[in-house]
């Protein structure tokens, strides 16, 4: 940096001629930030630190296992139980949570059914151009529509009830499969067990959900009724109208000891945590029992990774599991992963001989796996789905497995304050590696790099350029140097910004346009494609009478050259800081949407620039510059639907964090982006 | 005459009890001044529904006035007495709660349950006979006494933002009542041990020699409580100065084997019980000093009736088959191993369930030797369900994030309630009076203007509802929020709930407990139903002579419940801030005022002449960094011929080809050096 080429007139200080030096070279720069922007996203596997539990509070879920063969036994029965009755009486699927139910109030814990309708009033863009309906509102509900969640809390002997632990079960209780059924029965052992233990410190919920709408409604449905009930409501389904549902409540109250199942909702306090267990139905590996933690938080947050930790920890040294995390499959066999990985084991093998203790090297495979398990790490953060953590279980209940539960919900049992707040900001490469946040974000700062650079390189150009000129005819002229022309000048950026402006507002209203052409009555999907291509381009219309043509303010004398480049380095600008603000909210969709958005503003130059100047390089350029909007345009526009139907599909999230209308937003950016580079290509001052 | 019956009353206190009371309602004055101390011990045992069973001790001691009997006493202990005087205290209660009161299954409707349920943690109040502008003072004084006293964190009650004035939704009078809880002080034996010092056997003998440490402190629920009425500071004196009723209730889950064999099978039978079982030790000899040592046995209301039911059923009841013969007490659903000395029943009662029935047993007969050992065993299996409070109360948040949320108290009508709501109250529309007294930590910032009120949940307006209230909004760093209702709800109410919305305040950083990061609590909010009285009236044969623990019964004690703890996060700082903050502050501080002084040092013509001249002179690059070398070489200083600023360029060549040859040599050295 401190190497100056600057002739000695410009007595600037260092900063300033090393940001000058940058400037100059920006082309340079840019490439290179670029090239080792995505270097250093692939050299995160190498990077990855392994866990460690950072709390020394969740280190009891070690201790001897209490689980004995009668709670194993109990669960055994409890499984057989189940599939006969769901078998017997499959057609009203009342059967099974009448059954969980007495269950629960047998062992001593309070029993509560909490009934719900799934909401399906969500949007979904993937759906507004192919399916009639998109299933905006239901108002509707018929009996068959509601769900029945079976909620039984153990209130902890000596605990204050100020806390609970969450233990998730999703079954099908219209059509109950093995794999369900027994992780009911899993639940139902560690539920049975906790029942008579002495050091339960906080409240265990278990939910039973019903997931006959899907594994996440029923969810959703409990933790809105928790967290925001609505009082007044009058969307509660109402269960005289359901015979079926009211017979629940008639059914054999009277047999269960001390409290009868309560059609009020039950509470226990704050959610301190909260395990959803899935037993697999397919047998993968039948050699050795795994364990698979999905492990996705809402809002692109991942869970704490204490959690992960103890869960990872628990499983590998204390019940010898193999423990899996969701990675890309289709990522392992690919050819070019495979060629970076031994490329950097064999860099890693030249340091070692170099310098024994420098080990950062990791093996070819170890690197893909890596790789492979951060791609789906950062693409399930991009897709922002639902906070779901499945230790699952492949065969017959375990022993192991039961006792790894236990070990787990005594951990956080055990845990006085809540998770430590630093530990959401990382990404697995495997169950026991991970990238922290000071980490990763290198990644994204190199990639991002160019955008200020490039923005500030052209803004200098469009201004040197033109003062040069006009420069040469004033000092021929006696007069002093006009005023208003130079403040002129200097605000001239106003006029791009605004350009920017109305064609960002113009990709917002025709992102929003499709939600409101949804709530039409009776549209099919041509018309509603017809409403939106027409409506878009009055939108554009309107715009452009309303705020002022956005090249009305060009004035005749300015070159267009230097207009186009004021409007790009405003909409690179504006990109840079978009990126910046979205890549604090969630990383993944902004280092997807960098990866995408940064080439594209970097490489954006009107058409019409190039074919005037009639050199080969000139149309090579622009040739290559329109393969790359096109194809650029549908893979963004592509993504930013996939985010947003991401975001429609999945309710509100698991844990305390509300649902922010972040994919929306980052629907927007991407629009805006879009829209404007096509203006910029096609469309650029005259 | 009167100093020969006392004399007797000695040696045959059982029998001449009844004299001395014929006589003290007969004689004069004069005979009343000459009241002693008395102490009683009392323990109560109740089967529960869900296989648990409660313990509730009561030991009550009493002093006669000072100004009859003098400063000296006997019995009662000096510590009170003390404490009492100093600090002119008129009534006070504090209590020491592990684990919570399960309304539902425990009941929420009889004495017990809403007397001598408290809060988890530690909740005191009292009422100061001073004038008005000393209870401050002596409340914070009272709180130091009781800290050292009980081995509790109960000073933490003396700062003004911990304890609170209710006006009239706590107690019936008020005035000079301060109210303060502690809901996360951990109880333990140290707390009780101080307060068996206050009993006159300790736990040496008496029915306190139950208590085992491990065997109390394992249960469900752990309460133990000091009540102290005094007379001393009024005019209109009772008969006792002053009245000290120290209770420790447990829920215990009686240690079964077969548990585990009868629990699929359809109903299970209750698990039997003795008193060695449930508390790991045998009952001995009584307190010699007490005036009467008791034990007994309640069966509620419900299960009497479904007793009844059973026999019916089973033809086999008689009219008074729960009577005894020969030495144990057996009947087809239970059996008893010692016949009580007596049964009481209860009159007038105002549960539809039934009336229940106390089966009393004297320790006067029973020592070491020949200890007291009742065993309760079930015979058939039963279910029944206590007597629940009209309306279940429970309060919980809602909302998430660290900014805002909700409390919201919601009331769901029991089962049972039905009944009695029609039968109690009939006139004028007939309204369920429910007096709600909320206190809220000043951090928690209520906005008492956000209250909302939903009936059977539809939405109602404040002034329908509401009968009065009384909101003293909290203020920063000084004092908590009250607010006291009183609501008056329709009888046929099925759910009613209140919400109220807040911000979360922040605190200063050297405000934060040890563990904020566990969450800050709200302490239990008091919900009770003055329109129904938690009273069980039992028959007794002569009422005038009753045991302290069937009266207090008998008193009338509108019907009270506690509602949950809450567990508000607040934001707090990372703890390791101030050194991130101090850093970056300097950092920010060095380059402001490096750049200042920078600029203010410069002188710009100087630099100018020197860049020009630089200019004029300016040759290759590659000869200067020659000559350099050559000076640098021959050992001489070598003269810039310009300003340390531009020779950067020079310079920075020079450290790179340094710093690229060491590099090299480094690495060289370490690759051979294998």
């Amino acid at each position: 940096m401190a190497e100056s080429e600057e002739p000695p007139k410009a007595k600037h200080r260092l900063l300033i001629r090393a940001g000058i030096l940058i400037i100059t070279h920006s082309l340079l720069v840019s490439v290179i930030c670029c090239t080792a922007g995505v270097l250093a996203l692939l050299l995160l596997p190498i990077l990855a630190k392994n866990t460690y539990i950072s709390e020394n509070a969740l280190l009891p879920g070690s201790a001897r296992s209490m689980l004995s063969a009668h709670e194993f036994s109990d669960a055994n029965k409890f499984v057989k139980e189940i599939s006969s009755s769901n078998v017997e009486a499959a057609s009203t699927g009342i059967e099974t949570p009448r059954l969980i139910a007495q269950h629960i109030a047998d062992l001593g814990g309070e029993v509560s059914y909490h009934k719900f309708h799934p909401q399906l009033n969500k949007f979904h863009p993937l759906y507004f151009f192919s399916s009639p309906d998109p299933g905006i509102v239901q108002v509707n509900y018929s009996c068959s529509s509601y769900g029945i969640n079976t909620v039984g809390i153990i209130r902890a002997p000596r605990g204050d009830g100020k806390e609970a632990i969450v233990l998730v079960t999703p079954y099908n209780s219209l059509n109950i499969t093995p794999g369900e059924a027994l992780s009911l029965g899993l639940a139902y052992s560690v539920f049975s067990l906790l029942t008579c233990v002495s050091w339960l410190a906080k409240d265990v919920i278990w939910l039973a959900a019903d997931s006959r709408h899907g594994e996440y409604a029923p969810v959703a449905a409990w933790l809105r009724d928790y967290h925001a009930p609505t009082f007044g409501g009058s969307g509660k389904p109402n269960a005289e109208i359901c015979g079926e549902i009211s017979a629940l409540y008639e059914s054999n109250a009277n047999q269960f000891i001390g409290s009868e199942i309560a059609d009020h909702f039950r509470r226990a306090g704050t959610i301190a945590a909260g395990l959803v267990i899935k037993v697999a139905d397919r047998s993968v590996d039948v050699t050795r029992d795994t364990l698979s933690i999905y492990a996705e938080a809402s809002n692109g947050q991942m869970p704490n990774l204490d959690l992960i930790n103890t869960v990872n920890y628990l499983a590998v040294h204390g019940q010898g599991l193999l423990v899996k995390v969701e990675k890309f499959w289709s990522l392992l066999d690919s050819k070019w992963l495979k060629v970076f990985g031994e490329i950097f084991e064999s860099v890693g093998k030249m340091a070692k001989s170099l310098n024994p203790q420098w080990v950062f090297g990791i093996s070819a495979m170890e690197y893909i796996e890596g790789t492979a398990t951060l791609a789906s790490s950062l693409y399930n953060q991009l897709m922002q789905s639902l906070w779901k953590y499945h230790p699952s279980v492949i065969g017959t209940i375990r022993q192991s497995k039961l006792r790894l539960v236990e070990g787990v919900i005594r951990s956080i049992n055990n845990l006085l304050e809540k998770f430590h707040q630093s530990f959401f900001l990382y990404l697995l490469t495997s169950s026991n590696k991970f990238v922290s946040v000071g980490v990763y974000m290198i990644a994204f700062a190199l990639l991002v790099a160019p955008l200020p650079v490039v923005a500030a390189s052209l803004y200098s150009d469009a201004n040197k350029r033109s003062p040069t000129s006009v420069k040469h005819k004033l000092s021929s002229s006696p007069t002093s140097v006009d005023e208003a022309h130079i403040t002129f000048r200097s605000w001239r950026w106003l006029s791009a910004a605004k350009t920017v402006f109305i064609v960002q507002l113009w990709g917002a209203v025709v992102t929003l346009l499709p939600y409101f052409i949804c709530q039409l009555p009776n549209c099919t999907p041509t018309t509603s494609l017809l409403v939106w291509v027409s409506l878009s381009v009055f939108g554009l219309v309107v715009l452009h009478l309303v705020l002022g043509s956005p090249s009305a303010f060009v004035s005749a004398s300015q070159p267009q050259e230097k207009e186009w480049a004021l409007l790009k380095s405003v909409t690179v600008s504006a990109a840079f800081i978009g990126l910046c603000l979205m890549s604090v909210i969630n990383f993944a969709t902004a280092e997807i949407g960098a990866l995408l958005i940064v080439p594209m503003c970097l490489m954006a130059l009107p058409l019409r620039l190039n074919t005037s100047a009639h050199t080969f390089r000139a149309v090579a350029r622009a040739a290559f510059n329109v393969v790359f909007i096109l194809v650029g345009c549908p893979v963004v526009s592509t993504t930013s639907v996939l985010v947003s139907s991401g975001f429609g599909l999945n309710p509100s999230g698991y844990g305390t964090v509300p649902r922010t209308s972040l994919s929306v937003w980052f629907t927007f950016l991407a629009g805006f982006y879009v829209s404007t580079f096509c203006y910029i290509l096609v469309d650029s001052p005259h | 005459m009167p100093t020969s019956t006392r004399s007797e009353m000695v040696r045959l206190k059982l029998v001449l009890v009844l004299f001395i009371l014929c006589f003290a309602s007969t004689s004069t004055g004069k005979e009343k001044e000459r009241i002693e101390e008395q102490f009683t011990e009392e323990l109560l045992l109740r089967p529960l529904p869900d296989r648990k069973v409660l313990a509730h001790f009561h030991f009550d001691t009493r002093a006669p006035p000072t100004a009859s009997y003098g400063r000296h006493h006997r019995i009662f202990p000096k510590a009170i007495y003390q404490l009492v005087h100093k600090f002119q205290v008129r009534e006070m209660e504090l209590s020491f709660t592990q684990g919570r009161w399960n309304y539902e299954r425990w009941g929420g409707y009889d004495p017990i349950a809403s007397s001598n349920v408290k809060p988890p943690g530690v909740e005191l109040w009292a009422v100061f006979d001073v004038p008005q502008d000393q209870v401050d003072a002596s409340w914070k004084n009272l709180t130091h006494t009781l800290s050292g006293l009980f081995c509790a964190s109960v000073n933490y009650l003396e700062s003004s933002t911990a304890y609170s004035a209710p006006d009239w939704s706590f107690r019936e009078f008020s005035g000079n009542l301060r109210y303060g809880t502690l809901p996360r002080e951990a109880i333990c034996t140290e707390n009780l041990t101080p307060w068996l010092k206050l009993l006159p056997c300790r736990d040496k003998a008496g029915l306190s020699g139950l208590m085992n440490r491990s065997s109390i402190y394992r249960g469900f629920y752990h309460s133990q409580r000091l009540h102290l009425t005094s007379g001393e500071f009024n005019s209109e004196a009772v008969n006792y100065g002053i009245m000290l009723e120290q209770t420790l209730t447990v829920v215990l889950e009686p240690n079964t084997l077969e548990s585990g064999v009868t629990r699929s099978s359809g109903l299970a039978l209750q698990p039997s019980w003795s008193l060695s079982s449930l508390f790991g030790r045998e009952l001995g000899e009584r307190c010699v000093l007490a005036k009467s040592s008791n034990v007994y046995v309640q069966l509620e209301g419900s299960l009497v009736s479904v007793l009844k039911n059973k026999w019916e059923e089973t033809s086999a009841y008689e009219a008074d088959t729960l009577s005894y013969e020969e030495g144990s007490l057996s009947n087809p659903s239970f059996e008893l191993s010692v016949s009580p000395n007596r049964i009481i029943k209860e009159v007038n009662s105002l549960h539809p369930e039934g009336s229940s029935i106390l089966y009393h047993y004297m320790m006067e007969n029973y020592s070491d030797s020949k200890p007291f050992e009742l065993e309760f065993k079930w015979k058939s299996p039963l279910v029944w369900s206590c007597p629940q409070a009209p309306l279940h109360a429970s309060r919980f948040l809602m909302g998430s994030g660290n900014e805002r949320g909700a409390i919201a108290i919601s009331l769901q009508a029991t089962k049972r309630s039905d009944d009695f709501l029609v039968a109690d109250i009939d006139e004028k529309g007939c309204r369920l009076r429910v007096d709600v007294f909320q206190v809220v930590p000043w951090y928690v910032k209520v906005y008492y203007h956000t209250l909302k009120l939903f009936v059977d949940e539809k939405p109602q307006s404040q002034a329908d509802i509401i009968e009065k209230m009384r909101v003293s909004p909290s203020e920063d760093k000084v004092s908590p929020g009250v607010m006291e209702l009183i609501l008056r709800l329709p009888c046929g109410v099925k759910s009613a709930a209140i919400t109220l919305e807040f911000d979360k305040g922040f605190l200063h950083i050297d405000e934060y407990p040890p563990d904020a990061n566990q969450g800050f609590d709200i302490p239990s909010a008091v919900v009770s139903f003055p329109d129904f009285q938690a009273t069980t009236h039992f028959l007794e044969d002569n009422s005038s002579n009753e045991s302290p623990l069937v009266s207090k019964m008998k008193e009338r004690s509108s019907v009270l419940s506690y509602t949950e703890v809450l567990l508000v996060p607040l934001t707090t700082p990372d703890f390791s801030m101030p050194y991130n903050v101090i850093t970056i502050t300097c950092t920010v501080f060095a380059l402001y005022f490096g750049s200042l002084l920078n600029a203010l040092r410069k002188r710009v013509a100087e630099e100018e002449r020197r860049l020009k001249s630089k200019a004029a002179n300016k040759s290759g690059r590659v000869p200067l960094l020659l000559s350099k070398l050559l000076a640098k070489v021959r050992g001489r200083p070598w003269e810039p011929p310009q300003a340390a600023s531009t020779s950067s360029s020079q310079i920075s060549y020079k450290l790179i080809f340094k710093v690229i040859l060491v590099a090299g040599i480094a690495a060289g050295w370490q690759y051979y050096h294998e």
